[in-house]
């Protein structure tokens, strides 16, 4: 099968080095090769793909390959972002799983973990051994995650949990769920295990975006967990913070991918189909849209790549992730949208991705901070002044 | 010796080699005792580049070689399968699998790859003397000398390659460099079997049977698609690549004469490359079925008097 051709307007590629090239390309042929061809019978079913978990881990060893211990590859920041680009473009629910077990339970277990806590699940959770989530958002507190009402009560064994978490993706096929709850010393971690007594899940059904991604319900009654399962090193809401923001990081690449994917169906539907005796493409109106995909996808590149930069210069403060998110997943849906155009009919399809592209981006403008979240983020960052609440 | 199987269909040819064997070029004795084991094999790989099969190929200025601007290389696709043998085979008995490929400095990239998929060290081969670089390209047996001499420099016991490139479609390299060093080999190969680590059971597809044959190291074996599973480099390989040795050789370091490799050295000459004809519109005929196949077959008939 022959290598997708991305789009690289600017020479972007020559600012990578050559083993972020091959990363790259490693993900972009196995996405190509063992993703596409069952992705649209999965979402399509509302499954996510649970073979291509062991690929995704033991094989490629993409969870966590930013990190450079306990058996994880050591990747440069723009690496990894190529990978979530890379993922994104199959689907964006592969990329969610991706970002999930590797930003959002591994890394708050390597930051905030014990020794033995580590030991334990890094290696599982590297190689997909062991799946993990992550329960922040719960059903009436999304953007404001400081009004939690999942608490955890001190007992002689340990610590009773009681609440519920909700949307949170990988929730029942997780072994290892990553929980927050408010303490009487604030909100901290708990690493609560599949099967806990008191611990149960559901999934929420009928969804129309991120079909192939398991989303669900996490309900905690009088659920107790042994006094090791606390996440030792956390001491506040900024702790969950930080996760969402090695998430959001991935998300800024991952929808370059989804927006690439969308592109490429335009360019080559507009060129192949005829209307009026000639290509669409070689209408003024049509290339006025390729134009504006093309700049914009320059432009989230461009975003997306000093944002790394920054990143391993460890520089990448909050709010430039704020704004790379924002701009990148805005700009991905629109051209998922004005591609779903571009094909008239056949855009309404699941023949071509685009549909499919256009619907996960709803979620993933939602999650992980919404849009005009991120805005008041980046609004917060230039004026000084909090307009949350 | 040819030996025909009992009405299986199935043919056993034993190769033997002897402890040394002149090289019918150099004259030079190769080395072919099968060496301490203990330290495992010397296992080395021949990959090419060659232009994606999506690439869209322009003939170049001079009229004789291909323009390389815009196109898109990979590994070729058989000798990913002789890059699996080469590692599987150091899996089963230790040692160590040098990549080597010859060309411009571009195929450093397929040597990356080679290193990421667990290929100990590199060896790329390149030198402004090979001749005209399109031409030595083009050359398979110019080609294969550079190639022979840098396996006799590594002192491999046994050497994979694709049976085929897929730009050129001559499956002549692989076994060139075999006669060069005066081994057997076996071409083909779609199944693999190891006795030990000095013998070898290889299948190959031959016109209605499969021949099996058993070879001896020193060996040169050429993959078929279906020998194995290539798998995938993993990032953690990708990563461990940055620290492993490539190192360029070139016509000095190969003890290479000029005339067997240089300009010229070819006994073919490439006079000119053309495109394919551009293909002209098809036809479309409508109306109901029976109206269509009326129109195709007066067409068949009286148009290109097929019928
Ligand atoms: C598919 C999917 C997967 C998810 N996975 C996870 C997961 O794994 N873990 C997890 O913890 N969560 C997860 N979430 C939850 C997600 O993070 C939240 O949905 C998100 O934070 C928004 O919260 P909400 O849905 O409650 O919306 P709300 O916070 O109610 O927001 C609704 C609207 O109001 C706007 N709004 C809210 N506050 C303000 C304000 N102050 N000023 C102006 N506008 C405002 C928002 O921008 C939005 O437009 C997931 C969500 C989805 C859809």
């Amino acid at each position: 099968m022959a290598r997708f051709q991305g789009l690289d307007f600017y020479s972007i590629d020559q600012s990578l080095s050559p083993d972020e090239r091959q990363v790259r390309d490693l993900v972009r042929d196995w996405v190509t090769n063992e993703v596409l061809p069952g992705i649209e019978q999965h979402a399509r079913e509302g499954t996510f793909p649970l073979h291509l978990i062991p690929k995704m881990g033991e094989e490629l060893g993409l969870f966590g390959s930013n990190f450079n211990d306990y058996g994880c590859a050591g990747l440069s920041a723009i690496a990894y972002g190529l990978i979530m680009q890379e993922l994104e473009r199959g689907d964006s629910g592969l990329r969610s799983f991706a970002s999930v077990q590797g930003s959002l339970v591994m890394y708050p277990i390597r930051e905030f973990g014990s020794e033995a806590q580590k030991e334990r699940w890094l290696p599982l959770l590297r190689r997909g051994a062991a799946i993990g989530c992550f329960g922040l958002t719960e059903p009436d507190h999304g953007s404001d995650p400081g009004g939690m009402e999942t608490r955890a009560v001190r007992t002689d064994r340990g610590w009773l949990l009681s609440g519920t978490k909700m949307w949170i993706t990988n929730g029942s096929i997780a072994d290892v769920a990553v929980v927050w709850a408010r303490t009487e010393d604030g909100i901290r971690g708990f690493l609560v295990e599949r099967g806990t007594p008191g611990f149960t899940t559901s999934d929420v059904k009928r969804k129309f975006s991120l079909r192939a991604s398991v989303t669900s319900e996490l309900s905690f009654q009088d659920c107790e967990v042994p006094a090791d399962s606390i996440l030792s090193k956390t001491t506040g809401l900024k702790n969950p913070l930080m996760c969402l923001n090695q998430a959001r990081y991935g998300i800024a690449w991952g929808a370059i991918g989804a927006a690439q994917a969308c592109y490429d169906a335009a360019l080559r539907y507009t060129l192949a189909r005829t209307q009026f005796g000639k290509p669409l493409a070689a209408f003024q109106l049509v290339q006025n849209k390729l134009c504006q995909m093309v700049t914009e996808i320059t432009k989230a590149q461009l975003l997306a790549l000093q944002l790394g930069r920054l990143k391993d210069q460890g520089q990448a403060k909050p709010a430039l992730v704020s704004l790379a998110k924002r701009n990148n997943v805005a700009i991905a849906l629109d051209i998922a949208r004005t591609a779903r155009d571009m094909l008239g009919a056949n855009g309404i399809t699941d023949e071509y991705p685009v549909g499919r592209h256009m619907v996960n981006l709803e979620s993933v403008s939602t999650y992980e901070g919404t849009h005009d979240i991120h805005a008041l983020i980046v609004g917060h960052a230039v004026t000084g002044i909090e307009a949350f609440a | 010796m040819v030996k025909r199987g009992a009405g299986s269909g199935l043919f056993v040819l034993a190769v033997r080699t002897g402890a040394a064997i002149p090289c019918p070029e150099s004259g030079q004795a190769v080395d072919s005792s099968a060496g301490d084991r203990s330290l495992g094999l010397n296992i080395a790989v021949l990959v090419k580049q060659v232009p994606s099969s999506e690439a869209r190929i322009k003939v170049a200025a001079d009229g004789r070689s291909i323009d390389p601007t815009d196109v898109e290389y990979v590994i070729n696709p058989y000798d990913e399968y002789a890059i699996e043998a080469a590692l599987q085979v150091k899996e089963k008995f230790g040692g160590e699998v040098v990549a080597i490929a010859l060309g411009p400095q571009r195929v450093e990239e397929a040597l990356r790859t080679c290193l990421a998929l667990g290929a100990d060290r590199a060896v790329s081969l390149r030198d402004s003397s090979f001749g005209d670089p399109a031409l030595l390209e083009r050359s398979s047996l110019a080609r294969a000398r550079v190639l022979a001499a840098a396996v006799r420099k590594l002192g491999s016991e046994v050497v994979f390659a694709g049976k085929v490139s897929i730009d050129e479609d001559n499956s002549a390299t692989g076994v060139q460099v075999a006669e060069l060093l005066g081994w057997p080999h076996v071409s083909v190969a779609t199944r693999l079997e190891w006795v030990d680590a000095a013998h070898a059971k290889v299948s190959r597809e031959i016109e209605g049977a499969s021949e099996e044959l058993e070879v001896a190291l020193p060996a040169l074996l050429t993959a078929n698609k279906g020998l194995n599973e290539p798998r995938y480099p993993s990032l953690k390989g990708i990563m461990a690549a940055k620290k492993k040795p490539m190192d360029t050789w070139d016509a000095a370091a190969l003890e290479l004469d000029q005339a067997a490799v240089g300009a010229g050295a070819g006994r073919i000459s490439i006079r000119s490359l053309e495109p394919p004809p551009a293909r002209t519109a098809g036809q479309i005929w409508t109306g109901d079925a029976r109206e269509m196949v009326t129109k195709v077959v007066a067409a068949l008939k009286n148009d290109r008097k097929l019928i």
